[in-house]
């Protein structure tokens, strides 16, 4: 198991190095100077001098990309121009709206496709398993971020059960937090939940199939105790791994969703550094996305190993 | 006796249909010009010479929807095409090459492509390049190709123990020729049923990316800028919001629903087991 790890470790390394190098290039490839690409067409010579000296422009590529992921492995994700602020307080400042919106997100999904997975497997064939793989076709190519501004007019402005958009502020007390964070919340885990509610039917079905599910029912077991007992666990595994993937999917649609509500995350956080030419920021927090979801499937892998010891002797 | 079509594809197919005719149409024939602005017509409801209503410029918005539609096709199916012409070679070689150093580099260069979500790769881009349709579709190709390269070696490398490629082998065949001549055609029906899912996902992509800003610009009418027009007038104009989710939301069930009745129709074995 150890040699398993450490083999998973080396490209968890090499796959972060590389997206470092790929991301560092593709930051250099802006035309012209970074520092009058941000300041725009009208900065003064000065200004754009004493900016480049901010950014530490000077040295060969070479020196800046190893001062860049130097200073992320310390910690150091550099100073945002436009907030005069380190880019590592910014990312906490926001990742406490962002981190929780997705956990929400994974968690509701989680609680809807277990149960309508297990339920439309038991119905297999018939009119409940035919209602719920319809819903769920129908909530995959709903856009979550248009379901968003639905719930907005329903909830929001018609009901006025929860406000449109913004976000208190956690010091505002956990209630009203999680309240802003209930819209876009749901929002983003329609489509997960309808994905997943597919795998686990499928999970579900494949393990049914098996002859130690035909043992235990002729051991007497109930068809429910079947299903709840043998079918739910083994079926999990492989739930595990697709909610392991949609990660990147979440962040992704967590990005969308926090334009919708106006959430102060790190979606915002980015686009805000698009709009501004903030590059540092745009650089540093795509780095730090790829390597929440590099993370994640490594997290993954790690965990299928230590569930299949197959898997660990195949690597 | 002939296998009937599966209820699920002719449905599909029929959706799909629709959203294709309207951005062909579009080409030549829409009720209204897209770029002439009527203040004085705006946020108009429904009636017998706009009959889905106008936006807030006085826009004819079915004109507005069938426009949307060809930008929203153009970029999925130019996006699809870039994906597969660089993630079916790359899935050939590696699985030709299997268990080799090609094939290794092929699937790390695969993994790491698929930790930037397609997002944030557009992000990135447009970072550098600034935002257009062009630089979306770039982006939604990116992402597309390690799936086609993924799908493709899976389907190879299933087909290369099959006996025929012995005996193309035995007859002096090299390794290219095989690729083309037996394996392609022989996947050729699970790369259909991948490009009809990454088609749809591209309509969802774009649509995302355009509602942020980052895909198709203005003036050019694309359902995810629609989407992200209407946001302010949501409380006083719904229809604007409703109508682009709609077309979306049809356009993406139709593929949906078309590429799980074609891995049906053309796998029968699938569908016994499902």
């Amino acid at each position: 198991m150890l040699s398993y790890i450490l083999s998973r470790l080396v490209a968890l390394a090499l796959s972060l190095v590389v997206a470092s190098l790929v991301i560092f290039v593709m930051i250099e490839l802006v035309p012209g100077d970074p520092a009058s690409f941000m300041l725009g067409l009208n900065a003064a010579p000065d200004t754009v001098a004493a900016l480049r000296a901010e950014l530490g422009l000077g040295g060969s590529p070479v020196e800046r990309y190893l001062r860049w992921v130097g200073g992320m492995l310390q910690g150091d994700f550099g100073t945002s121009y436009t907030y005069r602020a380190p880019v590592a307080e910014l990312v906490t400042a926001r990742l406490a709206v962002s981190l929780p919106l997705a956990l929400m997100a994974l968690l509701l999904s989680t609680l809807i496709a277990i149960p309508v997975g297990l339920y439309a497997a038991s119905r297999r064939g018939r009119q409940g398993d035919w209602s719920v793989m319809g819903l769920t076709q129908l909530g995959i190519a709903i856009p979550n971020f248009w379901f968003a501004m639905i719930l907005v007019v329903i909830f929001a402005i018609n009901l006025r059960w929860f406000s449109a958009g913004g976000f208190p502020g956690w010091d505002q007390g956990i209630w009203p937090s999680l309240k802003a964070l209930t819209l876009p919340a749901v929002a983003l885990a329609l489509p997960q939940a309808s994905i997943l509610a597919r795998v686990m039917r499928s999970a579900v079905l494949e393990v049914l199939g098996q002859d130690y599910i035909r043992t235990a029912r002729a051991k007497g077991l109930s068809r429910r105790r079947t299903l709840t007992d043998h079918a739910l666990r083994n079926a999990l595994i492989p739930v595990l791994t697709i909610i392991g993937l949609q990660f990147s999917f979440l962040i992704a649609g967590a990005i969308i969703i926090e334009n919708v509500f106006f959430l102060p995350g790190l979606g915002r956080l980015v686009f805000q550094g698009i709009t501004q030419r903030d590059l540092i920021v745009v650089e540093s927090v795509v780095m730090l996305l790829v390597f929440a979801v590099i993370l994640v499937n490594f997290l993954v892998d790690i965990a299928y190993g230590l569930a299949d010891p197959r898997l660990r002797r195949r690597s | 006796m002939t296998a009937r079509l599966p209820l699920t594809l002719v449905a599909g197919l029929a959706l799909t249909a629709v959203f294709v005719a309207a951005a062909l149409l579009s080409l030549v024939w829409t009720p209204h010009a897209v770029d002439s602005l009527n203040i004085a017509a705006r946020l108009q409801p429904a009636s017998a010479d706009h009959l889905l209503g106008t936006d807030h410029f006085g826009r004819d918005m079915l004109s507005m929807l069938m426009v949307g539609a060809r930008t929203s096709i153009a970029v999925a199916i130019v996006a699809v095409g870039i994906g597969m012409a660089l993630g079916v070679p790359l899935g050939l070689l590696a699985a030709a090459n299997h268990g080799g150093v090609i094939d290794d580099l092929v699937m790390r260069g695969n993994d790491l492509v698929f930790a930037f979500p397609a997002l944030v790769i557009a992000i990135l881009i447009t970072a550098v390049f600034g935002p257009s349709a062009f630089n979306a579709i770039l982006a939604i190709g990116i992402f597309n190709t390690p799936v086609f390269a993924r799908v493709t070696r899976g389907g190879a490398l299933a087909v290369w123990t099959q006996e025929f490629i012995l005996a193309a082998r035995v007859s002096g065949k090299g390794a290219v020729r095989i690729s083309l001549e037996h394996i392609l055609p022989n996947i050729a029906s699970l790369l259909i049923v991948q490009g009809t899912i990454q088609f749809s996902l591209g309509i969802l992509a774009e649509a995302g990316l355009s509602y942020v800003g980052l895909g198709a610009q203005p003036p050019l009418p694309s359902w995810g800028r629609m989407l992200a027009d209407s946001q302010t007038m949501i409380s006083f104009a719904p229809h604007l919001a409703v109508l682009p989710g709609l077309a979306i939301i049809a356009t993406v069930l139709g593929l949906n629903l078309t590429g799980d009745g074609l891995r049906d129709h053309l796998d029968p074995r699938l569908r016994r087991r499902r």
